[in-house]
């Protein structure tokens, strides 16, 4: 591939990604007064979030069962109410060990 | 006057697990682009002007089997149209007075993580909050790509496997606490994650791509929430530093 191809690539990628993003914030000014969308858009990112989470996190690694064991980390400690990067790095760990256990196993 | 959050350095304190988070991931992003055949630089300058994850692994696959250009806009917008809505929920964590200006620097770094933390925050913030919430992860997820860009082969694929889960631990350390507290946002978060899998597993809607999933989740479960269990009138007054 030569490089004007991969630079026009990049370019259409960040134009619509930024076209995205910049239209709504830009655009919408006032303050939405009504309460269903309001509160709409206060469930929206715990929507999101699980909707991204389950079930791609279970093909995040090399392994279903690892994932399952990370994903497992990561609630339990999120319970707890630890860090963002505390949740995140144990998950990692978890998923570490577990795979190191099935290579044993296996 | 309505309280607001406008420190610089608060937005760095809140946007560095995302940044540590982003390393990780953009760490993959640069290995499979330079596996794939890109060079060095075209994976640096993917991350620095998209900062997005799926809409850049997708968009990697695109590239590498030599997609149309219109093909790659169009899966750009399918699956990135859901920060359209969560920049329409900033619209509204944005104090008010922030210019045109500010709103286009803003825009830049709106992802599902800075997305999260800003309009979880419990009053609004300003420009200033944001461009440091911004700052970390923009750093992380430029010089992850880098790293893993130029070195990422080196590491064994066992940790290369474990660092993948590492958004996911993210976005489950910011569903969970608040599940705690209401029943309602545990439900939104439950109902999401099982409508999403019936995108992935039950025949005929998982041909529904990803994006698309995601965004009718989102309305569904968000909407159903709003319709059954809308906020009390007055909400977000305090201020804290959560």
């Amino acid at each position: 591939m030569d490089n004007a191809r991969i630079l026009i690539y990049i370019i259409v990628m960040a134009v619509v990604t930024y076209l995205i993003r910049m239209l709504p914030l830009t655009l919408i000014k006032k303050k939405i007064k009504n309460r269903y969308i309001l509160s709409f858009l206060y469930y929206m990112p715990y929507a999101v979030l699980g909707a991204m989470t389950f079930p791609a996190i279970l093909f995040s690694t090399s392994s279903v069962i690892s994932a399952a064991v990370g994903m497992a980390a990561a609630v339990i400690l999120a319970y707890m109410k630890k860090s963002l990067i505390t949740v995140a790095v144990a998950s990692c760990l978890a998923v570490y060990v577990a795979e190191a256990i099935m290579q044993v196993i296996y | 006057m309505e309280k607001s959050e406008n420190r610089f350095i608060c937005g760095l304190r809140d946007g560095i697990p995302i940044g540590l988070g982003y390393v990780s991931v953009s760490f993959t992003f640069g290995i499979m682009a330079v596996m794939g055949g890109l060079p060095v630089w075209a994976a640096l300058l993917i991350s620095m002007t998209n900062l997005t994850s799926a809409g850049q692994f997708a968009g990697l696959n695109l590239m590498l089997a030599g997609g149309s250009y219109f093909e790659v806009a169009a899966t750009q917008l399918v699956i990135n149209m859901r920060y359209a809505l969560m920049s329409v929920s900033v619209s509204q964590k944005l104090r008010d007075g922030v210019g045109v200006l500010n709103r286009m620097g803003i825009a830049y770094g709106i992802t599902d993580e800075i997305f999260a933390v800003a309009t979880t925050k419990l009053c609004s913030v300003g420009p200033r909050y944001m461009y440091g919430l911004i700052s970390v992860p923009y750093i992380g997820w430029s010089l992850g790509t880098l790293l893993g860009a130029v070195s990422g082969m080196i590491l064994p694929e066992s940790v290369r496997s474990a660092m993948g889960i590492a958004i996911y631990g993210m976005f489950i350390a910011i569903v969970v606490p608040p599940s705690r507290e209401s029943r309602t946002v545990f439900a939104v978060v439950i109902s999401a994650m099982l409508l999403s899998s019936a995108f992935y597993w039950v025949p005929v809607v998982n041909h529904v791509s990803s994006g698309f999933a995601i965004i009718i989740c989102t309305f569904l479960c968000a909407g159903a929430a709003a319709f059954f269990a809308p906020l009390p009138k007055e909400e977000g007054e305090a201020c804290t530093n959560g």
